[in-house]
């Protein structure tokens, strides 16, 4: 765990915002073109890379443990399963 | 004897709080998730009805703060007090205007009559009531969380100011931080699921 | 040596502040386990009056609206207060720490706290039932009846609310302690199987938990705000909430029984004075619970009216989680194979543990088969079922774990005569109890019915007459293990079973601090040819030679 004594310079922080705010405005503009449900699943994907920006370098996920890193996809994959299986109900009802 | 010198802990111990609170609102997206599937079109319609300027608004001061509290952090890290104290009076800002545009936009959805239970609502398209009763259950949770990071966030600026956190102590200040993360990280999944899809 | 009963903590507070206000992983152990029996205790009587109502047909004890918060306190009390709490709580928190050979758990202010929110979510319930009458909902709270029923479900649901974060913080705490603060020599495959079996219960704890946490607030905010999230006549579903209540009260039972496999896991080989069999495959098997329970949650709606591929699916993977739960149950049998065996009260309730839980596992089966459930979905088959493996499993390991601990917990040894009467009068009631239910299930009996037609007469008042016989069981066990409290000559040795785990090597009650000199920790925790060449006897076990 070389992750106590890491520090993030500034720049980084500044960047990564940066990128953020771009993704926001790439969302929005491409919540503007009608795809019908496709819309959904492209804005997700853009979340999840903001997401990740803001996991990897605002929380410092990059720099942790194994531990850390395991147990969080764990929790993803708990919370994909919740969503996922009911749908082997609700999808064919 | 083992003493408990280990601050990591601290850190762990904080994650995993952490992950019962993104599966807290996972609960809330299974909902979503099945229902968007059964009505679709009503939830297009009921996004479309909320406010896409709050919305982008609300996302771009999370972001912000977000990256202040990161700042901060680093600040502490690195002994610049000043900074560190700018950053998160910045984050505390930040979300004092969040919780005011909510406070706006959930009035103007009062005054038209949408609010759970209302009569609009009730009489109106079952997937509509749906959406709504999501939208104000997700983003009150939501609002009730800013609420608690700001708390800690304070805590923290305080305990900043009298020198109790320092570059070599400072597990509150990166817990408070990563609160503050989680809830920036929740919001980036709500605003593209209440506001987007239209 | 002083004991950490003769040490106050924090220093300067004497008497009930020493307890109220310590942060001794010991101490909060001990307050859980006389809260929790009092619980417990309190539970048994109103599972006893539902018997007794049930015993002869038609109004005997209690009236109809009464007899339905009977059978919803019993069953909330039993779940939150009780069953899940139990062993974590006591036994995880008094030897964890010092099974991987640490001073106290990492956070010991969250462990009071935990404590605190325990009694406090106790209260709450307590609260509820003298205020609208408590509710008459089942300890499930379906909608839409709990949104629409006028006793007081909102207390009720705030309860189980408080009583969750308790849970959760208790694992989050557990998790941390065990990553965080082993010996510095003790590898994870050095770990005590009840330290692994918490190990992986605290992930259910704290990945599950949240569900039903999520879920009380959405009963409540219907409740209040009326959103009609769930509410068929406005667009929402009622099996949802069915869902992502099982969602989590599923993995539940696997927060109930795997500390309970867990302590079986310890009582047998010690008892044997064998090296547990497979080791490795426990540990894997408890963590293929832990996950693959996960993933079987509505195994309980087949009749609820979900999709037939969903009864499919869920049928599959129910199948799935019976195949660690059978290496478990091997393994402990081929432990005692050709082993060395010294009977002792936990070993024999550790074997009516096994014996029990088998039946309660098999039956289990019968239920996750789609066509046969359809047939004994919501009889007292379920009843029986689920009573077999709470009670028979996760009670009786309780009833083992007590046996087994009580003298390092208290450095006294109880009677052995009375533990052998109450564990056979237990076991014999509880066979009489619960084997009725299975045929009256089997005949068609619906559980949670007040009355009942005559041909099930014969049936509940066997069932009856078994509850009373395992109440003076319980009852004559509580005297035994209170009473070796109060006798001066009956004080216990250090490690009075033979047994090779750490808190075998420190004296009994332990001291402040755990250990006095660093833990020597084995290369493998389950060793036993030092013990084995001392010859039998060696943990000099009979309180009379002890002295």
């Amino acid at each position: 765990m070389a992750s106590e004594s890491h520090i993030i310079e500034y720049k980084t922080l500044g960047l990564t915002l940066a990128a953020l705010l771009v993704l926001t405005g790439v969302t929005v503009g491409a919540a503007s073109i009608d795809l019908g449900r496709v819309n959904v699943w492209i804005a997700l994907m853009i979340a999840s890379v903001k997401a990740g920006f803001v996991l990897l370098v605002f929380m410092h996920m990059r720099w942790e443990g194994r531990t850390l890193q395991w147990s969080f996809l764990a929790t993803v994959l708990f919370l994909a399963v919740m969503i996922g299986f009911i749908f082997w109900d609700v999808a064919f009802r | 004897m083992t003493a408990q010198t280990d601050p990591t802990g601290k850190k762990l111990g904080m994650w995993l709080f952490l992950y019962t609170e993104i599966v807290l609102f996972g609960g809330l997206f299974v909902l979503y998730a099945v229902y968007f599937a059964g009505y679709t079109e009503d939830f297009i319609a009921g996004a479309k009805e909320l406010d896409l300027f709050f919305g982008v608004v609300n996302t771009i001061i999370l972001l912000i703060s977000s990256f202040c509290v990161a700042a901060g952090v680093t600040a502490v890290q690195k002994a610049h007090n000043r900074i560190a104290l700018a950053g998160l009076w910045g984050a505390l800002a930040c979300g004092a205007i969040f919780l005011v545009n909510k406070y706006i936009e959930w009035g103007h959805k009062f005054a038209y009559g949408i609010y759970p239970g209302s009569d609009r609502l009730v009489d109106g398209p079952a997937g509509q009531n749906l959406f709504f009763g999501l939208y104000f259950v997700v983003t009150g949770l939501h609002g009730l969380h800013i609420i608690i990071g700001m708390t800690l966030l304070a805590v923290s600026l305080v305990l900043v100011t009298r020198q109790k956190i320092t570059a070599q102590s400072n597990a509150m200040l990166e817990n408070s931080g990563l609160y503050w993360h989680l809830v920036d990280l929740i919001w980036i999944f709500i605003f593209p699921l209440f506001y987007l899809v239209v | 040596m002083t004991s950490f009963y003769q040490t106050p903590e924090p220093a300067g507070f004497t008497g009930i502040r020493s307890w109220l206000i310590t942060f001794d992983h010991k101490r909060i152990a001990l307050l859980y386990l006389f809260s929790i029996l009092f619980w417990f205790l309190l539970a048994v009587t109103l599972g006893g009056l539902i018997r007794l109502e049930l015993m002869f047909p038609g109004k005997t004890v209690l009236d109809a609206q009464m007899y339905n918060s009977v059978f919803t306190l019993h069953g909330v009390i039993m779940i939150f207060l009780f069953i899940i709490p139990a062993l974590p709580a006591i036994f995880g928190n008094f030897f964890l720490p010092i099974h991987i050979g640490a001073e106290d758990v990492y956070f010991p202010r969250l462990n009071l706290l935990s404590w605190y929110l325990y009694m406090a979510g106790g209260i709450v319930a307590i609260v509820s039932l003298f205020s609208d009458g408590f509710p008459d909902t089942g300890w499930t709270f379906y909608v839409p009846f709990s949104i629409s029923t006028n006793t007081n479900v909102s207390t009720a649901v705030f309860a189980a609310f408080i009583l969750g974060f308790s849970s959760m913080l208790t694992g989050l705490n557990f998790i941390t302690t065990i990553h965080k603060m082993r010996a510095k020599n003790m590898g994870w495959l050095q770990l005590p199987l009840f330290t692994w079996s918490l190990y992986a219960t605290a992930w259910v704890q704290l990945l599950a938990t949240p569900v039903i946490t999520i879920t009380l607030v959405l009963v409540v905010v219907e409740r209040f705000f009326n959103v009609g999230l769930f509410d068929p006549a406005r667009g929402g579903d009622p099996i949802l909430y069915q869902h992502l209540f099982w969602m989590y009260s599923h993995p539940a039972v696997y927060i109930m029984i795997l500390p309970g496999m867990g302590v079986i896991s310890e009582i047998i080989p010690v008892s044997a004075r064998k090296s547990i069999f497979g080791y490795k495959a426990i540990v894997a098997s408890s963590l293929a619970i832990a996950i693959a329970g996960s993933l079987v949650w509505a195994h309980h709606m087949y009749t609820s009216g979900m999709s037939d591929t969903a009864v499919f699916v869920f049928s599959l993977l129910t199948y799935v989680v019976a195949i660690p739960s059978a290496i478990k149950v091997f393994s402990w049998v081929a432990t005692l194979y050709k082993g060395a065996i010294e009977m002792t009260p936990p070993l024999l309730f550790s074997l009516c543990f096994v014996y029990l839980f088998s039946v309660g596992g098999l039956t289990g089966l019968v239920l996750g088969a789609a066509g046969a459930n359809i047939h004994v979905h919501d009889t007292h088959f379920v009843v029986a079922h689920f009573h077999f493996t709470m009670f028979g499993g996760t009670g009786f390991a309780f009833f083992a774990a007590l046996h087994y601990w009580w003298p390092k917990m208290f450095g006294k040894m109880y009677d052995f005569k009375k533990a052998y009467i109450a564990a056979i009068l237990v076991t014999a009631g509880f066979m009489l109890h619960y084997v009725p239910m299975f045929v009256l299930g089997l005949q068609g009996m619906p559980r949670r019915y007040y009355d009942y037609l005559p041909q099930y007469a014969a049936g509940n008042f066997f069932a009856g007459f078994g509850a009373l016989c395992m109440i003076a069981g319980i009852g004559l066990m509580m005297v035994n293990l209170l009473g070796s409290l109060a006798r001066e000559r009956t004080a216990a040795a250090d490690d009075p079973w033979g047994g090779v785990t750490l808190e075998w090597t420190i004296p009994s009650p332990p001291p402040l601090h755990n250990f006095d000199k660093d833990p020597e920790v084995m290369d493998y925790p389950y060793d036993f040819t030092k013990v084995a060449a001392a010859g039998p006897g060696a943990g000099s076990m009979d309180p009379e030679t002890d002295k």
